[in-house]
């Protein structure tokens, strides 16, 4: 997030798009509607009714896949209407004559006809959002999980900077990370390009001051440098290792086998691996293919830094020892490089910790934005990154007075349809996402008998007037196919999605929403399209139940 | 009997609400939602209030496997570990350090994240490193 999550509650004006946060993330929905309370004004664009809708002064409901349309809908009134920052445009970006000349394309009435918003709500949005003191923008995987979801922040980025709506408290383009340390994770360089801090893997600079650090050697069998070419992102060790370019993985505590696009792809891809080894707390579907299990640790059990989604960077503490034999999982990676390092005669330093904080003390020797944590400071201060040295304070919102870049850049983007269409076969666009009761591929929530008790089986959300027209009733199990495979699961007719549109959460192993998705990826981000492929949904033919009927 | 409180961090999504863990005679209690932290202000969303079930699930793994002729078998941490060394060299060796690849895990610190990334490129020697950020 650009912006700290407790702003949010002072922003004027706060559009939710491609988030269901009441069920997503509570805590910041809460926030939200905080907002509302001391007279914020709501805007939810959603193609499904989401529960955020409800407390919305405008809901307006788009067709699967089509934000960028609507977006640079809003761009093109905000500007026909004079009602940009003028100021902050000319002081803090460049390129406004370059998206001024492309949103001219973007007329309310050919908006309407892309995304079914019509000219009056379009007008509406634009108004409160460009009249607000302070607008935030909220969004999450919704905007991301497209094949042009790259163009969807972007856009979103240029009304943010239109309207001078970044750089400022309670503002900000402010995507919600979906799970406990994916920050983090991307933040310490679990990403194919980038080592911690975002430091690119082929900027020469970059990687001479991590081989220093680390006393990479060409003596003993080492390579004698960091690889420079960035690497495959994790659908594409899918398709390498089904391709057989990828013969062994080492997975900690993932689950691609239910959380990647087109599962049944992703299982053939992982049984092609001549050797997995899964680190996890649970046997899990993807842990059942491994040749090697190795038992971690719970978070009850974890001691070390996690960071939410708006840059805080908090400590988790060990309340309990792990069971049995398991361990921690930062002793588990230092034995493995151990064990490798002994074995090859080939050292780099600093596989000895006695502790996570000696970890973070290396991270934040080598990582600018991290330069200034520490276990002690993270004891009595609240920091979030940028902290760059032991007397930063940390940064509440980014990009005040000036950008990464320098100034901000508008980029134009043009709107472009989803990789896959509905056609006779397949009439429905499905989206898929989470529900409150769980969390991702469920190997915590559904071990959880609260969680459990509240929603124990998968559903496929389905339009009343659709339902009625294929015969389909409420709770009838149908089948739900697409050109990837198909699953069986229980109806549930309901307005919140649109027609034409159903939703599957994909939690459910039984019933798994990724068996139907596509592998088509965004360019530039590699995302998968998970929120718009085509399916097929029909009542279920069993013969057996028929006969008994005859009986 | 032993009580005490260990303040940590809620394991679900990204939002990070401070919770207590409660432990009583080494037992796990339900969380206690911390009323300081700034966000979550004392309050825990109901996954929260949940979040200690699945620790004490039957199902945790508390041994290494490996599998022999399609089925786990319960192995001690050296023979585990000296396993796993010796196959991702093997393929390192005949394959290059490109052939293989890491996932880390938006569940786990950053510590663990930042160890792991340094494992592949530092010792192994591919940046074929990634996790589920875009899932």
């Amino acid at each position: 997030m650009t912006n700290s999550a407790p702003e949010i509650e002072d922003a004027d004006c706060i559009l939710v798009t491609g988030s269901n946060t009441s069920e997503n993330h509570p805590l910041i929905s809460s926030r939200i509607l905080r907002a509302k309370r001391k007279g914020a004004k709501l805007i939810v664009v959603e193609p499904r009714r989401i529960h955020l809708a409800r407390f919305a002064d405008v809901y307006a409901r788009q067709k699967p896949g089509t934000d960028v349309a609507w977006l640079n809908g809003l761009v093109h009134i905000i500007l026909a209407e004079g009602w940009e920052d003028r100021e902050f445009i000319a002081a803090r970006t460049e390129g406004i004559a370059r998206l001024r000349e492309q949103v001219a394309g973007y007329p309310p009435a050919r908006v309407e006809a892309i995304t079914g918003i019509s000219p009056a709500q379009l007008r509406e949005i634009a108004r409160l959002y460009a009249s607000a003191a302070r607008a935030s923008i909220v969004y999450a995987m919704g905007i991301t999980q497209h094949t042009h979801g790259t163009d969807n922040v972007l856009a979103l980025a240029n009304l943010a900077m239109l309207t001078g709506n970044i750089g400022k408290r309670s503002s900000g383009v402010n995507p919600l990370r979906g799970q406990n340390n994916v920050q983090g994770a991307c933040d310490m360089g679990g990403l194919p390009n980038v080592l911690s801090g975002y430091q690119p893997v082929a900027d020469p600079k970059v990687r001479e001051k991590f081989e220093q650090a680390w006393g990479i050697e060409a003596a003993g069998g080492g390579s004698g440098s960091l690889p420079a070419k960035p690497g495959l992102t994790v659908v594409e060790m899918a398709n390498a290792a089904a391709e057989g370019a990828v013969k062994g993985m080492y997975i900690m505590a993932e689950n691609p086998i239910l959380s990647d696009p087109d599962v049944n792809h992703a299982r053939e891809a992982l049984q092609n691996l001549e050797f997995l080894v899964v680190q996890d707390i649970f046997l899990t579907e993807t842990a059942a293919l491994a040749d090697v299990v190795l038992p971690g640790s719970s978070f009850a059990e974890r001691d070390g830094t996690v960071t939410s989604t708006d840059r805080s960077v908090q400590r988790m503490r060990r309340a309990i020892d792990p069971p049995g034999a398991a361990r921690a999982d930062w002793e588990i990676v230092c034995d493995v490089a151990n064990r490798v390092q002994r074995n090859t005669q080939h050292a780099t330093r600093g596989w000895n910790y006695t502790s996570p904080s000696q970890i973070m003390d290396e991270i934040a020797r080598l990582t600018p934005s991290y330069g200034g944590m520490s276990y002690e400071r993270l004891e009595r201060e609240w920091l979030r990154w940028p902290c760059r040295s032991l007397d930063d304070p940390g940064t509440e919102f980014l990009h005040q007075g000036q950008f990464t870049r320098g100034r901000g850049l508008f980029t134009p983007v043009d709107y472009r349809e989803p990789a896959e269409k509905i056609d006779e076969q397949y009439p429905f666009i499905l989206t898929t996402g989470r529900i409150v009761f769980h969390y991702h591929t469920g190997t915590m929530t559904r071990r959880s008998p609260s969680l459990e008790r509240e929603v124990h089986a998968g559903f496929v959300e389905l339009n009343p007037d659709d339902a009625q027209q294929r015969g389909i009733r409420d709770g009838e199990m149908v089948t739900v196919a697409s050109r990837r495979g198909k699953i069986e699961i229980k109806a549930q007719v309901t307005p919140t999605v649109s027609r034409g549109v159903v939703f599957i959460p994909f939690h459910f192993a039984e019933s798994a929403a990724n068996v139907l998705t596509t592998r088509a990826l965004d360019p530039v981000a590699k995302i998968p399209e998970y929120k718009v492929c085509a399916v097929s949904v029909d009542r279920c033919q069993h013969p057996e139940v028929v006969m008994k009927c005859q009986v | 009997m032993n009580y005490r409180t260990v303040l940590t961090i809620c394991p679900y999504c990204g939002c990070g609400c401070g919770m207590y863990l409660p432990v009583l005679d080494g037992c796990l209690g339900r969380p206690i939602p911390d009323k300081t932290h700034p966000l979550s202000q004392g309050r825990l969303c109901i996954k929260g209030w949940s979040a200690h079930e699945h620790v004490a699930s039957k199902d945790r793994l508390t041994k290494p496997l490996v599998k022999t002729q399609g089925e786990f078998k319960e192995v001690g941490w050296d023979a585990a570990l000296d396993l796993v060394a010796a196959r991702l060299l093997k393929i390192r060796e005949q394959h290059g350090p490109d052939s293989l690849a890491f996932l880390c895990s938006a569940k786990c610190t950053n510590e663990e994240n930042f160890l792991l990334q340094k494992f592949a490129r530092a010792v192994i020697g591919t940046n074929n490193v990634d996790h589920c950020a875009r899932l």
